[in-house]
């Protein structure tokens, strides 16, 4: 056991050195690169499975298992900071699912990026992607954690701007990282706080973490502006941070725009490591974001604040993915949708909750994104599914698995995980004390995630193919869709194994996963199932009325041509343009925030230009005018006297040298001269 | 006796022909003679202050003139000499011809 908790700093530091290595590769290298990445992810899932066999065993009965190991980073003065990194089941099913999600996502993009110039550079990112992310998940340390989440910004940064030379993509790699930055900043003001208050970033430190007892009594009883307690306090800003990184409602602009990049990138983001890291910080903080005072039975605040802005989220972006037309598009709105049920999950039926959510969303998102990768890649780079249509028989495979994740994603009943997490949020949603809007507000998301889905499903893979369209219209010469080699369609179809079988993880019968992160032993009990069936019911209802909906829509009459309006859009045009515009959120930002920020700018550029430049001009000025006087000074003064002197000099001794001239008589001249004014001088004088 | 003005006025003016006769004229004979005559005018100064003087009976003044005399003779020879030699020289004997130390200054 202690070889374990020893043994998983190696995980992350695998893809690291992967990263490092391939960074130094020549670009030729690209073999190399790929089999560095690949097989650190390979090795790090075998080391991520011992970690999780070893937490399987619980502590003790109703303590689940946790090994931690930490060390003195930095010491200043009598304070110090310390890192480490924890082990237990939440960072393992974490590092398993990250390990080998990115393994699948890595072994893909093998053949997604095999045309690309930029081979080796990919790989290099890829790895230092997953290395942040897996260093984030066993972070034992606020700070530790925040380090590697800037990491993970960084790489997906990066990785968006991958195709830097697309003007799109570099803005878009910009959006994600100044949006996320927004909400980094109150992590970062968390973290402050929470050091201030707590004189630890550590999470669990046998007793004396920010997470453990000691501390959280402490943080439940003061309160700050208008009576919210500490504990909430600083588990809201925690959550900005989270927000910004999951993309929960007011941040969400960015993560649709991620889109730019190459298409296992937004696999990666959407389902293993960047997105997820919002709600598995959420999950890693929960000590303090439900503590309540003791005695107390209310929810804590910064929990209704997580369920509220969770739900929202949820229905707002599945109301909007319901009018995308660009297929990765509509994937990044179910995501950001998805992401809300997490955080609702987490709000109304904690750790086990959510993060079952989060698990099984990761492998059935990563399967559509890697589907509708493949679907782009054998359309040759089409995203708009408005021109595709007919792939069922083009691309059996593809549409196999895709429609596996589908239908995990819109929770068909009793087969796929989706049906159970999701089921698993709007059963706890339904029990909430304070409200039953969540559980409204997520049913409803429910609905329209099934029909959205269903109309993706529609215009892609059913009716007649409107490709020949396009290439009548636009000119170009497009070969038949064909279908993706296998090194693209083999990781699709193990995604596909596990959307359906995470499911039973978690199925109310019987609730291994949540047992597992909450260390009890989990046994089949049918009873169960009976208590939760009536959600359920509904749920399968809802699921049902959706996709009815959607083929009612858009499988009845499929679309026969691009160009044709939306099904939607000739029944509720003005609806259908507030969806397809996004409820104009970016505009609004554009309007408001840019603006704002653009206004400033101006202002600060006009300060500089004529306000501090003026002044320094105005002073250049005046040192310029008082060096012309000096100038003056010197060149008609002092040099002009000079001159003068000079001048009178060389005539005097012009005339004297005149006088010079050799003629002895003019010598005797003017001695004889000399002569007679002495005798004059003498004689009148008076000298005599 | 003839009062001591007199001899002092012709030796004045004996001093001012001399004078003039080295400032006037161009021909280096008649400049030496004109020093000839200011010499003179001044070995008449002597003598008359001699005679007109306290110390009359030693023979001073006498003595004065006839040195002065014989330097005046040495001197009129060298003048001569060098005369001569600028002749041979330059080929004139006219004194403002002849202003520059060089003697190649002008070819002849």
């Amino acid at each position: 056991m202690r070889t374990v908790i020893e043994m998983v700093w190696i995980v992350p530091v695998l893809p690291l050195l992967a990263a490092g290595v391939s960074a130094l590769l020549p670009r030729q290298r690209r073999r190399t690169a790929a089999a560095l990445a690949i097989g650190a992810m390979a090795a790090g899932f075998l080391l991520s499975c011992v970690a999780f066999a070893a937490t399987l065993q619980p502590a003790a009965p109703g303590a689940p298992f946790r090994l931690v190991r930490n060390f003195e980073w930095l010491q200043f003065g009598s304070a110090s900071l310390a890192l480490g990194w924890v082990l237990d089941p939440l960072s393992a099913g974490m590092l398993v699912m990250v390990t080998l999600v990115g393994a699948l996502i890595f072994i893909y993009s093998l053949g997604y990026m095999a045309h690309d110039p930029n081979f080796t550079r990919f790989f290099c990112f890829l790895a230092f992607f997953a290395s942040a992310m897996l260093g984030l998940v066993i972070a034992n340390s606020l700070l530790l954690l925040f380090i590697c989440w800037e990491l993970v910004g960084l790489a997906s940064y990066l990785l968006i701007g991958f195709w830097f030379h697309k003007p799109s993509a570099a803005a878009a790699a910009r959006k994600a990282f100044i949006v996320t930055r927004i909400g980094d900043l109150g992590l970062l003001l968390g973290m402050v706080w929470l050091y201030r208050e707590t004189g630890s970033l550590l999470f669990y430190d046998q007793g004396q973490g920010c997470l453990e007892q000691a501390a959280l009594s402490k943080l439940v009883v003061s309160t700050t502006l208008g009576g919210l307690a500490l504990s909430s306090a600083i588990g809201l800003l925690l959550f900005c941070g989270a927000a910004g990184k999951s993309g929960q409602l007011p941040l969400h602009v960015w993560l649709p725009d991620a889109m730019e990049g190459p298409t296992p990138v937004s696999a990666l983001i959407h389902a293993a490591t960047m997105v997820a890291a919002g709600v598995f910080l959420v999950a890693r903080v929960y000590p303090l974001m439900q503590a309540v005072p003791s005695g107390a039975a209310q929810v804590s605040t910064a929990l209704q604040v997580v369920t509220w802005i969770g739900a929202c989220t949820a229905i707002f972006a599945a109301l909007i993915a319901v009018a995308q037309n660009d297929i990765k598009r509509i994937l990044a709105y179910s995501t950001v949708s998805q992401l809300g049920y997490m955080m609702m999950g987490l709000g109304v039926g904690g750790v086990a909750v959510g993060m079952f959510h989060l698990m099984t969303h990761a492998f059935f998102k990563a399967l559509l994104f890697l589907g509708a990768g493949s679907v782009i890649h054998g359309c040759h780079e089409q995203q708009d599914i408005r021109h595709m249509g007919g792939l069922r028989r083009l691309m059996p495979v593809t549409f196999a698995a895709y429609a596996v994740g589908m239908m995990a994603l819109a929770g068909v009943p009793l087969l796929f995980s989706g049906f159970w997490s999701k089921d698993a949020i709007l059963h706890a949603a339904h029990l909430w004390p304070l409200s039953k809007g969540p559980f409204v507000l997520g049913a409803a998301g429910a609905l329209l995630t099934a029909f959205y889905m269903t109309r993706q499903m529609c215009l892609v893979f059913f009716g007649p193919n409107r490709a020949a369209h396009a290439s009548a219209a636009g000119g170009h010469v497009s070969a038949q869709p064909h279908e993706s080699p296998a090194v693209m369609t083999v990781p699709l179809l193990i995604l596909a194994v596990f959307a359906v079988g995470l499911g039973f993880l978690g199925s109310p019968a019987w609730p291994w996963f949540q047992g597992w992160l909450e260390g009890s032993t989990t046994h089949f009990q049918a009873g169960h199932l009976s208590e939760a069936l009536p959600t359920m019911l509904l749920s399968a209802l809802i699921v049902a009325a959706g996709m009815a909906a959607g083929w009612w829509l858009y499988g009845r009459a499929p679309r026969q041509s691009p160009r044709e309006a939306d099904a939607l859009q000739r029944l509720q045009p003005g609806l259908y343009s507030i969806l397809a515009g996004r409820f104009f959120v970016d505009e609004f930002y554009a309007a408001t925030v840019v603006r704002l920020n653009a206004g400033a700018a101006l202002l600060s550029d006009f300060l500089d230009r004529w306000v501090w430049g003026g002044l320094v001009r105005l002073t250049a000025w005046l040192t310029g005018q008082f060096s012309e006087i000096a100038r003056m000074a010197d060149e008609f003064l002092v040099n002009g006297g000079f001159d003068l002197g000079c001048g009178r000099l060389r005539r005097g001794g012009r005339f004297f040298s005149g006088l010079q001239d050799g003629q002895i008589q003019h010598y005797l001249s003017v001695i004889g001269l000399a002569l007679a004014a002495l005798v004059l001088w003498l004689v009148w004088g008076g000298a005599l | 006796m003839t009062p001591l003005p007199y001899w002092l006025i012709l030796s004045s003016i004996l001093f001012a022909i001399g004078l003039a006769g080295c400032l006037v004229r161009r021909n280096a004979i008649m400049v030496l003679i004109g020093i000839e005559l200011m010499l003179n005018a001044a070995n008449l100064n002597f003598i008359a202050f001699w005679r007109y003087g306290s110390g009359a009976e030693a023979a001073h003044g006498i003595m004065f003139v006839l040195f002065a005399i014989a330097i005046a003779a040495a001197e009129t020879a060298v003048g001569l000499a060098l005369v001569i030699a600028l002749y041979r020289l330059r080929r004139t004997v006219q004194v403002d011809e002849a202003d520059a130390l060089k003697a190649d200054d002008k070819p002849r």
